[in-house]
């Protein structure tokens, strides 16, 4: 028995380079058929150093633009992380007005992270229309970002200390212009992800994760809360703005009432959350208190007190997929940081990927994997290989994407007879 | 679930490892125009009683939250950091929990926690094959980030002669920041430095040159 079983199940390697997104991974997938029954996650293909980095070549403050270079999408987040350690190291303390600012920059990257992946998840399945709608509405955003921050990408807003810009009086209706014209499409996005019937069969009691699975396996962001986890360091511990800001985790019953896990459930939470990083920026505005936007203005003296300054911090902070932490150790007399720890929250979550996608298809592979929005690389190929014979032969991007395609083809058809 | 104000939280400690305890650090401060308040703790054990430490946070929180271990090379010694987070799900309730543990250089074994906590297989191989600490009993033994062509015996991490000196490729012109700290390496280096000089030279505009 179980001589055949092995004779039938198939391994197929997807990735490094990736069906679902930008970044490289590569997953092994056991198949009997068309049915996945284990998976193995292998990444490290693009493990840049970035920690060596800080510990042996960069200052702290250089530290920030490198930790901004972590993610070109959470460009906010880790910097956010990172500051935080090292103030909470070095004993700095920004400036109120400041922490505001942070918070706003950061939740604008959220919508933006958001609607990006919404954009993404809909490509997956397909569904070419609603991903050339959200990716224009999304521009939206991405043009505020530039009015704020003065970039689209690596905004290079954070310092040691408080903020690099300051958002004035005169910036606030182009600000609330905005977030009207995301107010008044947000019902309209609503319905196109929720009550489409192409989406909801595609993303119903696809790609589970139970909400003991995602406690064991340590999920974070909307992948936990999807699962009825409410994990959200943003409601949980007290830092920046957010600590006055009463902020609630979203969890998909508010919407539904219950709770599955599902790739539906996550777009509930995501979406849900793009309304909730709205109130959040509305609340900054108008509490943001006057004042300096940096607790020390001179770079260099901030330089010589962390040069001098001895001991460990730590820097959570929820980024768009995720609780973010950064962890530095300062030796006094020492140019670099003596350790300098960054763990993004894609790292948690590629543990519950083999969970997610046993007993599903390989027709969903793409969407239940994009669902957790891992935020590493993109594909061209994937390889199958037969186990009896052990032959290889490679599946492009372009076939596996085609099957997944074709699934909602199938399945729209079905519906239509 | 019954949440502990941060000094009731090292008196269990205390009260519950004896003198496997070796100390505590309470780090707090106010945040924002409410002044609430960020938490973190930091509490010291001896590693016998690692596992048993493990079982009292579990206690503190169903299934805590473990972000990261991370670890830092002290020159005789690796101190491992496990960041806990727990009470998670209360309104600001929630704070940070660094267990720490120091390991001399010649015994760098620490048991597996994949038992309590499934999730610590990926920090924890990442611990294994970047700081070379050995997880006893770990059941996935594979590397996690390094390629499997990466000489074995070296740890990018280390700061001792088991770093990663001999794999930096260092451009002409530019020296390497990370200076070894046994004698014999530094003999290694200086001889990379004369190879490097060398190739300094050599890349060199007549108008560089002494």
């Amino acid at each position: 028995m179980k001589n055949e079983e092995m004779e039938t199940t198939y391994t197929i390697p997807v990735g490094p380079i990736h069906p679902a997104l930008k970044e490289p991974i590569r997953l092994d997938l056991k198949v009997d058929g068309e049915r996945i029954v284990d998976v193995d996650v292998v990444v490290g293909q693009v493990h840049r150093g970035i920690e060596w980095l800080g510990m042996n070549r960069n200052n702290p403050i250089q530290n920030i633009y490198l930790a901004e270079r972590v993610c070109g999408i959470c460009n906010i987040s880790h910097p956010f992380a990172y500051v935080m350690a090292v103030e909470h190291a070095a004993g700095i303390s920004p400036p109120e007005r400041a922490e505001y600012i942070r918070a706003i920059t950061a939740e604008m990257e959220r919508i933006h992270s958001h609607l990006l992946w919404a954009g993404v998840a809909a490509h997956e399945i397909g569904f070419e229309s609603v991903f050339y709608l959200v990716w224009r509405v999304r521009e939206k955003i991405m043009d505020l970002i530039e009015y704020v921050t003065g970039n689209r990408v690596t905004k290079a807003m954070f310092q040691i200390g408080g903020v690099r810009r300051d958002i004035t009086e005169e910036q606030f209706p182009r600000i609330r212009k905005t977030l009207d014209y995301y107010k008044s499409i947000f019902d309209q996005l609503k319905t196109v992800f929720l009550d489409d019937r192409t989406i909801r069969m595609r993303a119903k009691n696809v790609g589970v994760l139970k909400r003991e699975d995602a406690l064991k396996l340590l999920a974070v962001g909307p992948t936990a809360r999807a699962s009825g986890v409410a994990k959200d360091v943003r409601q949980d511990q007290a830092y920046s703005a957010y600590a006055d800001l009463d902020i609630k985790a979203v969890t998909p019953d508010i919407l539904t009432g219950s709770i599955v896990g599902d790739v539906y459930d996550r777009i509930i939470v995501r979406l849900l959350e793009i309304k909730q990083s709205m109130e959040i920026i509305e609340r900054c505005l108008e509490e943001m208190p006057p004042g300096a936007i940096l607790a020390e203005p001179k770079m260099a003296k901030v330089l010589n007190t962390l040069k001098k300054a001895e001991g460990e911090g730590v820097g959570r902070h929820e980024a768009p997929r995720g609780e973010v932490i950064h962890y530095v150790r300062l030796e006094a007399g020492r140019e670099t940081l003596a350790t300098w720890k960054i763990r993004a929250p894609t790292y948690v979550n590629l543990m519950s990927i083999p969970t997610i996608l046993k007993g599903g298809q390989i027709a969903d592979v793409p969407i239940a994997f994009a669902s957790i929005d891992p935020c590493i690389s993109c594909t061209n190929r994937a390889m199958v290989v037969d186990r009896k014979t052990n032959e290889k032969s490679i599946m492009t991007y372009e076939e596996l994407h085609q099957l997944c395609v074709e699934k909602t083809r199938r399945l729209s058809n079905g519906l239509v007879k | 679930m019954e949440i502990l104000n941060p000094e009731e939280i090292v008196e269990s400690f205390k009260a519950t490892l004896g003198s496997n305890f070796i100390d505590s650090k309470i780090y707090q401060r106010e945040v924002a125009l409410k002044k609430n308040i960020f938490t973190s703790i930091w509490i010291y054990v001896k590693r016998d009683a690692f596992r048993q430490a493990v079982d009292l946070i579990s206690k503190l929180q169903e299934y805590p939250h473990l972000s990261i271990i991370s670890s830092s090379d002290l020159g005789d010694s690796v101190e491992l950091i496990y960041h806990f987070a727990i009470y998670y799900g209360h309104h600001l309730k929630g704070l940070s929990l660094g267990l720490c543990l120091s390991l001399p250089k010649n015994d760098l074994k620490i048991p597996t926690i994949t038992d309590i906590i499934p999730g610590a297989i990926f920090t924890e191989r990442e611990t294994q094959e970047m700081m070379g600490v050995e997880v006893v009993g770990i059941p996935d033994n594979r590397r996690l980030f390094l390629p499997d062509d990466f000489p074995e015996g070296v740890y990018p991490w280390r700061k001792d002669e088991k770093g990663p000196h001999d794999l930096l490729r260092v451009l002409p012109g530019h020296s390497c920041h990370s200076e070894p700290l046994t004698p014999c390496h530094s003999e290694r280096s200086e001889e990379s430095h004369t190879a490097q000089d060398r190739l300094r030279e050599e890349t060199q505009e007549p108008w560089e040159k002494k």
